[in-house]
C-alpha cells in the first residue's frame, strides 16, 4: 500500500464513523423503512417495496449533503474530500503541480531565509535576562558607542536611570598557553559586567565588581564557551591555571555559560578579563585619559518603572555637567539609547534598511511567483471549464467548486512552502556556522525559530489565496449548458483580461529584479576599481600587536624598524613600511584638530576629526600613495626633531581652505592629554579610510618615531607570487621573534571584511535577480504555450491556407511577447525609480548607467528567447491535416 | 398527480413546524401529516424533508430524539420548542395575511375599483 493511500484511509475511516453521519445513515434508513412498510401493506413484495421506498426517497447522497450543510456541515469530512479529490487532480497533470511546487518552494524559501536572518539579528534579542530592558549608549552626533575609562565611570556613578551601567571593549591580544604563541579576542568588561547582565559561570565564577583595586589588579580570565571548548576540549581542570596575555599571567577562574556569546550580537569575545586590565591587553589605553575613547560600549538595565526617555534625559544632565567640568574632553557630549545588541544605530540602521530592502525584493518575487500561478490556475480552469461545467450541471454548487479549486491551490502552496523551508533551513543552518572572515569571530545567529515557521506557513497560505482566487470570477460566469454544448473553445475575448494583466505585473516585478542585481553587480565592480588613494594590488600585509610579545615603549618602535628592514631582505621586494592600521582594514584612530589660530580647543570648536596614522618613512611608496606636494618622512623625524605631518588634500581644504599651499602650515591637535602643534610637511592623494561609502574624510599621517605605537601592520610592495612572498615574510619575523603571533594576507584580502556588505548585497541581489529571470521564463513559457495550444486549430488552418511561417508565429505568439515588452518597460522604469531603496545597499548604485539598460533590456529580449522557443516550434510544426483530423 | 401544486420557496419549514404542532412526529410521519392535512395537495419529494428539518433544529425551533415508531422501528422523532411555537404563530400570521391579500387581489373586479 503507498503511504498516500493508507494515510487517506486511515483519515477517512476516522471521520467516517463520526456520529453525525451515523446518526445521518439511520434516520434516512428509518424512513425509507416505515416507506416500505406503507408500500408493503399496499401487496407489494418486501423487497419490491423497499426498491421503490428508495427510489420515491430521491437523491439521497445530495440531501445527505445538504443536511450536513443544514447543521452547517461537517467542514472536516468536506475538507477531507476535497483534499482526496485535490490529490487526485493534481497526480493527474504531474508536470504542472511539479512546476507549481519548485516556484513556490524558491519563492517562499527565500522569503523564509531573509525573514530569519532579520529575526535573528533585528527582532531577537540579546540572550541575556531582561534583555527588553538593555539599552545601549550611544554619542547622539556620530552613533558610536565609544568612552573614556573616566566618562564611564562617571557615568556609572552619578546616572541615575539604570540598574548598573557596564562598559566593554574588544582587543585582540597575544595568547600563551604554554604552546604555541596565538592571537584571541579579548572582551575587557567592567566588574559588574557579568552581575549586571545576570550571567552565572557555567563552571567556576565570574568576576564581580569587588575584585577591581586599581590598575592591572585583576588578572582573571573568564573563557567563552566556544573558545573554551574548542581551545581546552571542555576541560574543566583549566579553572586555576595560567595563561598569558600579552606576556602577563592571568588566572583562568571561570566559564560563561554555553549560551552566552557576549553582548554584541555577532561578535563572541573568546575571553572576558576586568577592564581594569585593559592596558595589559592593549598598552595604548589607559584609565585615567579623558580625552581617548577606547571603550567599545556602555548599557544597561533600566531601571524599573523609567522609561528610556527619562534615562535619557537624566543621561544628559550628566553629560551637560561633565561637559562643563572637562571643556576640552567632553564639550558638547549628548546621549541616546539604542540597542546594544547591533551597536546600536551606527551599524543597526544600515542593517534593517539592508533587510528591509531584500525583505521587499524576496516579497515581490513571492508575488511574482503567485501571479506566474494564477494565470497558470486560470489558464488550467480555462481547460477545465468541460468539467467545471458538467460538474455544475450534475449539481455541484459553485461554492463547493470554488472550495475544491482552493483547495488544489491550497495543497500547492503547503507542498510549495514546506519544501521552500526545507531548503531554506538547510541554508540557515549553514550560514549560522559560517564565519565571513577568518580573523574576526564573526557569526551570524539566524537559526530559524517558531516564528520563521509560522511566517513560512502564512505565506503558503497566503500566497495560496492570492492565486487561488484568480480563476474564481471565470468559474462564477461559467453557463454549463453553453459550454457542454460548444466545447472549451467557445468564446475568446479580445478585450484585456486579468489573465494578461498578470503576466504584465510579473514580468514588471521580475524585470526590477533584474535591474537591482545589475545596478548592484555594477556597483561592486566599481567599488573594486574606485580610487582607494593607495594601490591594494601586490601588497601583502603582516599585521602584528608588539605588546602581544611583551614590547614596550622604545623598544616598539626599535623592532618595527628592523622588521621593516628585515623584509627589505626578501627578493623582488620593491618597498617595506608600516602604518598602525592599514586603511581599509577595519580600524582607524582619529584625533579633534584646530586650527593654528584657535583658541579653545573644545571639541565643538574643532575645524576636523581626521582619520590619524603613524607611519614609517617609506609608507607612502609601498602603499602606492601619490605625494602630491612637500615631503615624506625619514627617520631622523624621531622625538627630538619638530613635530611634522603629511596631510590628505581634504585636510587641507578643511583646515587651510585650499589644497595648494598647505605645505609649510601649522595646526593644533589635542592627543589625550596633550596639546600639540604640528607642521605640514606633505600633502597626498584623497583615499577611503574605513569604508567605501564614506564621505571623503580627512586624514592625517604623522612619523612613527614621534608618536610610537604597538599596533603594526607592515607593508610590503612586490611583483613576487604572494604565497612564496608570505611564507618569506612569516620565516623572517619568527627569526626576529618567535613570540610574535602575525597574520600575513594580501591588502585585497584585508579589505574583505570592509566589502562584505557589498558583496554580500550583490550575492543576494543576484540570487533574487536569477529567480526573478526564472519566474519570467515559467511565466511567459506558460503563457505562450497555452496560447498556442489553444489556437492550434486555427494556426492550422491558417497554415492549410497558405499563411507563412512568419505570420503563424505572429498569431500565435505576438500576444505574449507584447506583454513581455510591456512589463519589461514597465519594471525598467520602476527599477530605475527604485534605485533610492538600492542606494542604501549597494554602494555607487546607478541605473543612469548604459550598461546596465543595455544589460536589463539584452536579459528580458534573452528571457523571451528562452521562454518562447519551444511553443514557437510548436507552432510551426504544426500539421494541419492531423489537426483537422481530429474533430 | 397533476392536481397537485408546487411548494411556493420557503413554505416547506412553515408546513413542517404546523405539521409538528400537532404533536411529535419522525421525518416520514412528518410526511404523512403534511399530506393529510393539506390533502395530498402538496408535492414534496421525500428526501427534500430532511434538510428542512435538520435547518430548523439547527435554528433551534424543532428538538429531535430517538425513539419507537408504531411500527415498531427505531425512529427520530421531532417535536416544537417554545421558540418553534412561537414562530409558527407568526409566521402563520404573516401568511394569512399575505394569502388574503393575495386573494383579495386576485379577486378584484373593475367594478370594485
Amino acid at each position: 500500500m503507498k503511504p498516500l493511500d493508507w494515510f487517506r484511509i486511515r483519515i477517512a475511516a476516522l471521520f467516517q464513523r463520526s456520529e453525525l453521519n451515523a446518526d445521518l445513515e439511520e434516520e434516512l434508513r428509518s424512513h425509507v423503512e416505515h416507506r416500505a412498510d406503507d408500500l408493503e401493506r399496499t401487496g407489494l413484495p418486501r423487497a419490491e417495496a423497499e426498491r421503490r421506498a428508495r427510489i420515491e426517497f430521491g437523491a439521497r447522497e445530495k440531501y445527505k449533503e445538504e443536511c450536513r450543510e443544514a447543521l452547517g456541515g461537517n467542514p472536516v469530512g468536506t475538507l477531507m474530500q476535497d483534499v482526496r479529490f485535490s490529490v487526485r487532480v493534481l497526480r493527474k497533470s504531474p508536470g504542472f503541480t511539479v512546476a507549481a511546487v519548485l516556484t513556490l518552494a524558491l519563492a517562499i524559501g527565500a522569503n523564509a531565509v531573509v525573514f530569519a536572518v532579520l529575526n535573528g539579528v533585528i527582532l531577537r534579542p540579546l540572550n541575556v535576562p531582561h534583555a527588553d530592558s538593555l539599552y545601549g549608549l550611544e554619542h547622539s552626533d556620530d552613533h558610536m558607542g565609544q568612552e573614556s575609562y573616566p566618562n564611564y565611570l562617571d557615568l556609572r556613578d552619578r546616572s541615575r536611570g539604570f540598574e548598573s551601567l557596564v562598559a566593554w571593549n574588544i582587543s585582540q591580544a597575544g595568547i600563551d598557553t604554554g604552546g604555541d604563541p596565538s592571537r584571541a579576542w579579548v572582551a575587557a568588561a567592567s566588574g559588574n559586567y557579568f552581575d549586571a547582565l545576570g550571567i552565572q559561570a557555567f563552571i567556576g565564577r565570574t568576576f564581580h565588581a569587588g575584585d577591581e583595586h586599581g590598575v592591572n589588579s585583576a588578572p582573571y580570565i573568564v573563557l567563552g564557551y566556544t573558545y573554551w571548548h574548542s581551545h581546552f576540549q571542555d576541560d574543566r581542570s583549566v579553572l586555576g591555571r595560567v595563561i598569558q596575555i600579552n606576556k602577563h599571567p592571568f588566572t583562568v577562574i571561570g566559564v560563561a555559560p554555553p549560551g552566552f556569546r557576549g553582548t554584541l550580537l555577532f561578535f563572541n569575545p573568546d575571553f572576558y578579563v576586568p577592564i581594569v586590565n585593559q592596558p595589559q591587553v592593549n598598552s595604548e589605553f589607559d584609565l585615567n585619559t579623558r580625552g581617548v575613547n577606547w571603550i567599545f560600549e556602555t548599557m544597561g538595565h533600566l531601571k524599573p518603572g523609567v522609561t528610556p526617555g527619562q534615562a535619557t534625559a537624566d543621561l544628559n544632565s550628566v553629560a551637560s555637567y561633565l561637559g562643563k567640568t572637562y571643556p576640552v574632553d567632553d564639550g558638547g557630549m549628548q546621549f541616546i539609547l539604542a540597542r546594544p545588541s547591533l551597536y546600536g544605530d551606527y551599524m543597526g540602521k544600515p542593517i534593517l534598511g539592508f533587510l528591509a530592502a531584500l525583505m521587499t525584493l524576496s516579497g515581490l518575487i513571492l508575488l511574482a511567483a503567485c501571479s506566474n500561478l494564477g494565470s497558470l490556475f486560470a489558464a488550467r480552469a480555462a481547460d477545465r471549464s468541460r468539467e467545471l461545467a458538467l460538474r455544475l450541471a450534475l449539481g455541484s454548487s459553485r461554492n463547493r467548486i470554488l472550495r475544491q479549486l482552493l483547495t488544489e491551490a491550497t495543497l500547492i502552496s503547503l507542498a510549495g512552502g514546506a519544501v521552500g523551508l526545507l531548503g531554506s533551513v538547510a541554508i540557515l543552518r549553514r550560514l549560522s556556522v559560517w564565519q565571513p572572515f577568518p580573523q574576526f569571530p564573526v557569526q551570524i545567529p539566524v537559526n530559524p525559530d517558531a516564528k520563521v515557521y509560522l511566517v513560512a506557513l502564512a505565506l503558503a497560505l497566503i500566497s495560496g489565496l492570492l492565486f487561488g482566487i484568480v480563476p474564481v470570477r471565470q468559474v462564477l460566469n461559467t453557463n454549463p449548458y453553453e459550454i457542454v454544448k460548444v466545447g472549451s473553445a467557445g468564446v475568446r475575448g479580445r478585450r484585456v483580461t486579468l489573465r494578461d494583466v498578470l503576466p504584465v505585473l510579473q514580468i514588471a516585478i521580475c524585470a526590477v529584479l533584474i535591474t537591482s542585481s545589475m545596478v548592484a553587480v555594477r556597483g561592486l565592480a566599481r567599488s573594486m576599481h574606485s580610487n582607494f588613494g593607495f594601490e591594494p594590488q601586490n601588497a601583502m600585509i603582516a599585521d602584528t600587536g608588539l605588546g602581544m610579545a611583551g614590547y614596550s615603549g622604545d623598544r616598539e618602535s626599535a623592532m618595527q624598524r628592523r622588521m621593516i628592514d628585515a623584509m627589505r631582505t626578501i627578493p623582488g621586494v620593491q618597498s617595506a613600511a608600516s602604518i598602525n592600521w592599514a586603511p581599509l582594514s577595519g580600524g582607524a584612530n582619529s584625533w579633534n584638530v584646530f586650527t593654528d589660530e584657535a583658541k579653545s580647543l573644545k571639541p565643538s570648536s574643532a575645524a576636523a576629526a581626521p582619520y590619524w596614522y603613524n607611519i614609517s618613512p617609506d609608507y607612502f611608496q609601498a602603499a602606492g600613495t601619490t605625494l602630491l606636494a612637500g615631503r615624506t618622512f625619514t627617520w631622523q623625524d624621531d622625538k627630538n626633531a619638530p613635530l611634522v605631518a603629511v596631510v590628505n588634500r581634504e585636510f587641507a581644504r578643511k583646515l587651510f581652505a585650499s589644497d595648494k599651499d598647505a605645505v609649510g602650515k601649522h595646526f593644533q591637535v589635542v592627543l589625550g592629554a596633550d596639546i600639540k602643534r604640528i607642521e605640514v610637511v606633505g600633502l597626498v592623494v584623497d583615499g577611503k579610510y574605513q569604508n567605501l561609502t564614506e564621505d571623503q574624510a580627512p586624514a592625517v599621517f604623522v612619523p612613527l618615531l614621534q608618536e610610537p605605537m604597538s599596533q603594526t601592520y607592515l607593508v610590503v610592495r612586490s611583483n613576487g607570487d604572494p604565497q612564496q612572498l608570505a611564507a618569506a615574510m612569516r620565516g623572517r619575523l619568527h627569526d626576529l621573534d618567535e613570540g610574535l603571533p602575525v597574520n600575513i594576507q594580501t591588502w585585497t584580502q584585508l579589505m574583505a571584511a570592509i566589502l562584505f556588505p557589498a558583496r554580500i548585497s550583490t550575492v543576494a541581489l543576484g540570487i533574487l535577480g536569477t529567480m526573478g529571470a526564472m519566474l519570467s521564463i515559467t511565466g511567459i513559457f506558460g503563457m505562450a504555450a497555452y496560447s498556442v495550444s489553444k489556437r492550434l486549430k486555427e494556426l492550422g488552418i491558417r497554415m492549410a491556407l497558405g499563411a507563412q511561417r512568419k505570420e503563424v508565429l505572429q498569431a500565435a505568439l505576438g500576444r505574449p511577447l507584447k506583454l513581455l515588452a510591456f512589463g519589461s518597460i514597465a519594471g525598467l522604469v520602476l527599477g530605475i525609480l527604485a534605485t533610492k531603496i538600492l542606494a542604501n545597499i549597494v554602494y555607487q548604485a546607478t541605473p543612469r548607467d548604459p550598461l546596465v539598460l543595455a544589460g536589463v533590456v539584452l536579459a528580458m529580449a534573452l528571457v523571451g528567447l528562452v521562454a518562447t522557443w519551444v511553443p514557437a516550434q510548436r507552432a510551426i510544426s504544426v500539421d494541419p491535416l492531423i489537426l483537422l483530423h481530429e474533430e | 398527480m397533476n392536481d397537485q401544486a408546487q411548494l411556493l420557496p420557503g413554505t416547506l419549514d412553515l408546513l413542517i413546524l404546523r405539521a409538528i404542532s400537532l404533536g411529535p412526529l419522525h421525518g416520514y410521519g412528518v410526511l404523512l401529516r403534511i399530506g393529510q392535512i393539506s390533502g395530498n395537495a402538496l408535492l414534496i419529494e421525500q428526501g427534500a424533508l430532511y434538510p428542512g428539518l435538520f435547518r430548523l433544529v439547527r435554528q433551534g425551533l424543532l428538538k429531535a430524539s430517538w425513539g419507537t415508531s408504531e411500527n415498531n422501528r427505531r425512529a427520530k422523532f421531532y417535536s416544537l420548542t417554545v421558540a418553534g411555537r412561537k414562530r409558527l404563530r407568526e409566521e402563520t400570521n404573516s401568511w394569512n395575511r399575505l394569502a388574503a391579500a393575495m386573494t383579495s387581489a386576485l379577486a378584484a373586479q373593475p367594478e370594485e375599483l
